[in-house]
């Protein structure tokens, strides 16, 4: 039986009203607030659903609508739960079964002051309690954007939790300003000496409000927000931020764009692994292979620079295909390009692996076991490193990715060693995949005219960190009224500390490194 | 272990002849727009950053505005645009570059203050080997109480207001501030908000400005060498 009955099954048992939209890939479920977290878990336990995002949209005097979206990667399809809610109500948490849910529901604490019935840990999330007064909830319609919220003095009454309670144990803070060029973020390492027992992540620090700010906002300007909140995946972001005011425009994108958005996408994911390993092995002082891998990042670099005008691809991507045509001869030198950097990666791949001081390093280090990845619904490379073969390119497939042969990489280790394996596989991979795309890329042309509609639309690409899932509404005015971006980076910061229990402490920064995460694309 | 010190040898000297001789690679700066005579208003009102500003005689540029978003790049109204990457201008403390003996010997903090990954890509690769940020004498420290110059990335969040000004109180005297990229000069696409200070400057006096977002390498450095007086710093606005 398809999961696809079964989950109209499912749903039937619950009595809750149905709508299939898009030609039967998406299901969207108006659902009690009673029957919310029975179908989340059936969703996700029975059904092998995946959760995806969850989304608040802010309504008049405090009420507010949350969606819940699931995907199936089996059959490609998408689940929408949604609830409404009144000013005061608090909605039962679904994090205590659907663990991946945790941060979304403290996220949405602290950004709308919903309070999640059964949640143990709600509170001094995204807005620190040494900063922010405790009934300040950003994201409701309300809040003004412009004003800045002080009260002086805050921090002194902030102390970090302690759990360890042994002789001599002490909180080993790590940040937010630390190490040589390190993005700013506390972590905080309980030992009783040498051991990290125990690790907390207060990110954040870097907060800036992009969805708050993007507000009134018009598609074109947000577009600059979509790129440069997360600036190396940018073209990922910006990606599943324009098919978002495409799905709202109901444009039909030209084959040939389809295919060069393909080709980018794949050069920045190359990009962004050449500098995860560099960074990698500069974490083991590797100094030599360091430098072979930002070599490597910086001709990527430069070729970006050179064939679409930026080196981070800032502006190539707009709602309705690409900003100009790249010329066809600059398509040739990316081709040869990319396939020159995959060939020099590979040789510095059979370097590494047959380094036995850099393997002591990352094997059995770091292990997010497959349970353990499962638990947190981790996403991109490091699902793939702990034996989840998760991959939006092919579970959900969008844009030009609908035919194409995408090779996903599984390892199941879930150690250093194995996300190592796996950024190695993914960049043949990818170069693979721009070979293809560029050879059979058609003739056409590389825009459509694109005018939103005022509306809802979710969509998504997979960055080079993982599952990027993007839901904007659109007003009336064709203004941003909401737009909610869920990032790969909070799924995976959330697991971070899970790998580094039990390590000592010079394995922190190569741990750090091998997961390849950035702060940025967290803390929006 | 002897492969990895054979490749290394092998592998020779990879990095810029710049400042000695130009760098022209392409790629190397994502370039910006140039003030230019003769350009209609319709150009400029294509700019999302008001960089872009429509004068009597043609448009002029802001460069502490351009995202290099590219809007006006290409296209019937398109503006010139330049390859370069020397943009460092004065900040808006006066201040006199250090003194001679900091021109070999020069200690850089890095604060990321909210800065994204175009930044954080740029700085790491300052010391990489193509661009070889050593060979000036110019390095980097991992505590601000060695360091001469705060070089801070990004609009400065809330939650970083505090540990950037600590990080500046405890910089040694002479000290000097770089604002890096355009967010760190005014905010950037993040602007002032209940969430930004919208600059550096909002915290800390600033001696120094690069903008760009993000800034290149090239454009990182040249920075660092204006710093002690190496490099000449450029006008932060062009009129046509």
């Amino acid at each position: 039986m398809s999961t696809c009955e079964d989950l109209l099954g499912t749903i039937g048992e619950h009595g809750a009203g149905i709508r299939t939209l898009d030609a039967g890939d998406r299901h969207l479920l108006e659902v009690t607030t009673q029957t919310l977290p029975k179908l989340a878990v059936d969703l996700t336990s029975r059904l092998r659903y995946e959760f995806a995002t969850l989304v608040v949209d802010p309504g008049p005097d405090c009420s507010h609508t949350i969606h819940y979206f699931f995907y199936c990667p089996a059959d490609a399809t998408l689940v929408e739960l949604v609830t409404g809610i009144k000013a005061g109500v608090s909605p039962p948490a679904i994090s205590d079964q659907v663990h991946a849910a945790d941060w979304y529901e403290r996220e949405a604490e602290d950004m709308y002051g919903i309070h999640f019935a059964g949640h143990p840990f709600l509170g001094d999330f995204v807005l620190h309690d040494t900063e922010w007064p405790e009934n300040v909830a950003p994201m409701r319609v309300d809040f003004d954007p412009g004003m800045r919220v002080q009260e002086p003095g805050l921090g002194e009454r902030w102390h970090p939790r302690r759990l360890l309670s042994e002789e001599g144990a002490l909180i080993f803070p790590v940040g937010p300003i630390w190490s040589d060029y390190a993005e700013a973020g506390l972590w905080l390492l309980e030992t009783p000496g040498e051991q990290i027992r125990q690790a907390h992540s207060r990110l954040f620090y870097k907060y800036r409000g992009v969805e708050k700010i993007a507000e009134g906002q018009s598609p074109q300007r947000a577009l600059l927000l979509a790129e440069r909140f997360s600036g190396n995946s940018a073209f990922a972001h910006a990606l599943a931020y324009c098919q978002a005011l495409e799905k709202l425009a109901g444009s039909q994108i030209p084959a040939r764009a389809e295919g060069l958005r393909v080709v980018f996408a794949e050069l920045e994911r190359i990009r962004y692994h050449a500098a995860t390993i560099a960074e990698l092995a500069g974490s083991t002082a590797l100094l030599v292979g360091k430098s072979m891998g930002q070599e490597i990042e910086e001709d990527l670099l430069r070729l970006s620079g050179a064939v679409a005008g930026h080196r981070y691809l800032f502006g190539l991507v707009v709602p309705g295909g690409l900003a100009w045509e790249p010329q066809e001869k600059a398509l040739r030198e990316l081709e040869q390009g990319v396939a020159a950097a995959g060939a020099r990666l590979g040789e510095l791949e059979q370097l590494l692996v047959h380094s036995s001081s850099f393997l002591d390093r990352i094997e059995e280090m770091g292990t997010l076991t497959p349970e353990l990845a499962a638990s947190y619904g981790v996403v991109g490379p490091i699902a793939r490193a702990s034996g989840r073969a998760l991959d939006l390119r092919r579970a959900l497939p969008y844009g030009g990715y609908a035919g194409a042969e995408c090779t996903v990489p599984c390892e199941t280790e879930g150690d250093g060693y194995a996300r190592l394996r796996v950024f190695f596989a993914e960049v043949r991979a990818s170069v693979a995949l721009i070979r293809a795309t560029l050879a059979k890329l058609p003739e056409g042309p590389s825009s459509v005219p694109c005018e939103p509609q005022s509306g809802t639309a979710l969509a998504w690409s997979e960055a080079p960190a993982g599952g990027a899932f993007h839901w904007v509404r659109l007003g009336a005015d064709a203004r941003i009224a909401r737009w909610h971006i869920g990032t790969p980076g909070f799924r995976n910061w959330h697991a971070f500390h899970r790998a580094v229990e039990g390590v000592a402490f010079q394995d922190f920064p190569i741990i750090l490194a091998s997961f390849g995460l950035t702060v940025a694309e967290n803390d929006l | 272990m002897a492969n990895w010190v054979l490749r290394s040898l092998a592998r020779g000297i990879r990095t810029t002849r710049w400042p000695r001789a130009e760098e022209t690679s392409l790629g190397v700066t994502p370039g910006r727009p140039r003030a230019a005579t003769g350009m209609s208003a319709e150009a400029a009102e294509r700019c999302p950053t008001a960089a872009l500003m429509p004068v009597e005689h043609g448009v002029a540029v802001g460069f502490e505005r351009c995202v290099h978003c590219q809007r006006c790049r290409h296209g019937a109204t398109a503006m010139p645009w330049s390859g370069d990457f020397e943009w460092t201008g004065g900040g808006p403390r006066e201040s006199v570059d250090l003194p001679a003996r900091f021109r070999r010997s020069l200690h850089v903090r890095y604060v990321d203050a909210g800065a994204c990954g175009g930044c954080m890509g740029e700085v790491r690769l300052i010391d990489a080997p193509p661009y070889n940020l050593h060979r000036f004498g110019i390095f980097i420290t991992a505590s601000p109480r060695d360091a001469d110059v705060l070089l801070v990335g990004g609009p400065v969040t809330e939650a970083m207001r505090t540990p950037v000004r600590k990080a500046y109180a405890a910089m040694p005297d002479p000290k000097r501030v770089v604002a890096m990229g355009v967010c760190a000069i005014n905010g950037g696409v993040f602007g002032a908000s209940f969430a930004s200070a919208g600059g550096v400057g909002e915290v800390i006096p600033v001696d120094y400005v690069i903008p760009g977002c993000p800034p290149p390498p090239l454009a990182i450095i040249h920075a660092l060498l204006a710093v002690t007086g190496r490099a000449a710093t450029q006008v932060t606005a062009e009129q046509p």
